[in-house]
């Protein structure tokens, strides 16, 4: 199996798409000559024109709302939010119309329109270039969600939201864009609302998203040579989200963490604790743990950064205090 | 009014008396649909938030006149009119307000989000300026796939002052999309007054179009043939590939912001004076020298049309309510 990094592993999706199917475009700021702030774009303008790789002014509402109104008229637009900080200059057209021209209509327009957007912290960037939003839009019915962590995941499920005939917010984490992984040869869409079981284990089932994934894994190395297994769970898909996946997992180990960069509260990780809670209780042996940011704005020093966003380590912290607390 | 280059650029077209009879016909519809659907609010029948176009029959008369069926259009929260004048028969509004699945959005929509998409009606719109940008994406379509068509956002000067707006016109303007700006110029954003909302005198709107370089169109909103050959122009401008078009039309709203408004913040005399001297459908009928009995025909006519769509509505069918969810996602 060939190997990409994530960054070409997204840019693979794209470029096949576009290769095959005239209604497929993209658009956002910097994504031509300049190949996107992420290097993401890189390439496409050379292959496919400047009618189909489209620089666009800053104006998120109106990237984001010219990307409705072609989906609607039948092509399938990417666009790209350079960062998902910047989801919250474009929310009344996510929220307000994408989301809702479906239902408003009563069914006579549907809306193939793919945002693909990044975010995550390790870089200093301060509080308005590092956010992770991802729990804001799986509060919209009408969008669907997509957190990638792999670069097959990223690669395969791209494909399957350019696809998709709702728009999905696309989300992708900028410290895994230099990630290398195998990815089939030729390209597998993976269906939205699948779950990836990344490692199995028996006693706590880590429930992560984004980076924390790759936390968690190592923190599932760390946990079973203290005699602990460990499951991983990626959900990929946050709406719709695979729960029987998830539950049945839980069911299996009876103990659960939830991890995501994103802040705690009000975070993917108490819509995790929920349905969990709610489909395995008498399966439970501990409180469901949450691991993510703490409550404050990103601070710019390193330092301060770091002791932010969580780590492995939180993670394992986590995992032995629900094993701590049932055994 | 449209100037003398604008009915020049449309080709010197004059419009025939039998043309202008039948924008009276469709204007007086309008008017007569939305004092049923006042009366029919008081009377407590008609659930949610309702906002009619009393005064403003000309601008979605006559610019829907000047589109062909392909044409796509985005409307407003004050939605029925060009709902109307896109082609959807009013027994489908009506049953729409009425909240039934005859209803042209199927009862999930209501007046502030009538769609029509058969006609070209890509749904009104409850955020201010919120349609606008998919319009200009719309109109993105049209010029990546050579299709002649035009796509239309109308708003109103409350809309102008909205990032949305501005960011809409830069990029139409930046990629000359064949689009259609039609500002319906009533002065009122709500119970807000011009001087209140707008830096600039409210008949100088179009400035803000010059800001993006955008193609600017004047006319008389209260002037159905005006505004019908200024859209004309303004549709011919854009299919040649020269760019949207910002059609600027000063309206008059002669009824509350929406239905039940007391209006303390208007003007007693002011309002029944623009009702003497700015009602497009008076001024039509003057034009037309329409004779009573005439007018009385056609009255009765529309009013039957209006009087069997409330018959329709009522007769429609209620949506189970766990159809709430059918169209969450295709």
């Amino acid at each position: 199996m060939p190997e990409l990094t994530y960054r070409e592993a997204v840019r693979d999706a794209l470029a096949q798409a576009l290769r095959e199917d005239e209604s497929v475009f993209i658009m956002g700021e910097d994504i031509a000559e300049m190949g996107g702030s992420m290097a993401v774009t890189q390439g496409l303008l050379e292959e496919f024109g400047a009618k189909r790789v489209r620089n666009t002014p800053i104006s998120e509402i109106a990237i984001v709302g010219s990307g409705i109104g072609a989906a609607i008229q039948g092509m399938r637009p990417i666009v790209e939010i350079m960062y998902e900080d910047f989801l919250t200059l474009s929310m009344e057209q996510l929220v307000n119309q994408a989301a809702k021209h479906r239902t408003m209509s009563g069914g006579q327009v549907k809306v193939p329109l793919t945002i693909r957007t990044q975010g995550g912290a390790g870089w200093s960037p301060g509080a308005q270039h590092a956010q992770q939003l991802e729990a804001w839009f799986v509060h919209v019915p009408g969008l669907k969600v997509v957190f990638a962590s792999t670069p097959e995941d990223v690669r395969g499920l791209l494909w399957s939201s350019i696809y998709d005939d709702n728009p999905v917010v696309f989300f992708e984490h900028r410290t895994l864009y230099p990630l290398k992984g195998e990815v089939p040869s030729k390209l597998e869409p993976i269906p939205l609302g699948k779950a990836r079981i990344h490692r199995e284990g028996e006693d706590v089932t880590v429930v992560a998203t984004g980076r924390l994934v790759h936390e968690a894994l190592q923190a599932a190395e760390a946990a079973e040579s203290e005699g602990i297994s460990v499951e991983v769970v990626d959900p990929r898909t946050l709406l719709p989200l695979d729960e029987e996946t998830i539950v049945g997992s839980v069911r299996k180990t009876t103990r659960c963490v939830t991890a995501h960069e994103a802040i705690v509260r009000g975070g993917f990780g108490a819509e995790l604790a929920a349905v969990i809670q709610l489909g395995a209780f008498d399966w439970l042996d501990a409180p469901i743990e949450r691991v993510g940011a703490r409550f404050a704005p990103l601070a710019f020093a390193p330092a301060m950064e770091q002791w932010v966003v969580p780590h492995a380590e939180d993670v394992l912290d986590a995992i032995r205090r629900t094993v701590a607390r049932s055994s | 009014m449209a100037t003398v280059e604008e009915k020049a650029e449309s080709g010197g077209r004059r419009v025939s008396e039998e043309v202008l009879r039948g924008f009276f016909r469709e204007m007086l519809l309008i008017r007569r649909f939305e004092e049923k659907v006042e009366e029919r609010f008081r009377a407590g029948e008609l659930p949610g938030f309702l906002h009619v176009a009393i005064g403003q029959e000309a601008s979605a008369t006559g610019v829907c006149a000047a589109l062909a069926r392909e044409d796509v259009i985005a409307s407003t929260h004050r939605a029925h009119g060009h709902t109307i004048a896109k082609g959807t028969p009013v027994e489908k509004i009506m049953a729409e307000l009425y909240g039934k699945v005859e209803g042209c959005s199927r009862g999930y929509g209501g007046s502030m989000h009538l769609y029509d998409v058969e006609v070209g009606n890509l749904g009104a719109n409850a955020v201010v300026a919120g349609g606008m940008p998919a319009i200009v994406g719309a109109a993105l379509a049209f010029q990546m796939r050579e299709e002649k068509r035009v796509a239309v956002a109308f708003f109103g000067d409350g809309a102008t002052n909205t990032g949305t707006f501005h960011e809409s016109l830069n990029l139409a303007q930046l990629w000359k999309v064949p689009a259609i700006f039609v500002l319906e110029n009533n002065g009122w954003a709500e119970s807000t007054p011009a001087t209140q909302q707008l830096p600039l005198p409210v008949d100088e709107l179009g400035k803000r179009a010059a800001a993006y370089g955008m193609k600017l169109l004047e006319a008389d909103g209260q002037d159905v043939e005006a505004v019908y050959l200024a859209a004309l122009a303004a549709r011919e401008h854009a299919l040649a590939g020269k760019g949207p078009v910002f059609l600027h039309l000063r309206t008059h709203r002669l009824t509350g912001h929406y239905v039940g408004d007391p209006q303390v913040y208007r003007d007693r005399d002011e309002l029944k004076q623009e009702r003497e001297t700015k009602d497009p459908i008076r001024l039509l009928g003057a034009r037309l020298e329409l004779r009573d009995e005439d007018f009385a025909a056609l009255d009765a006519e529309v009013t039957a049309e209006v009087e069997a769509s409330v018959e329709f509505a009522k007769a429609g069918t209620d949506p189970k309510p766990e159809d709430a969810l059918k169209y969450v996602y295709a």
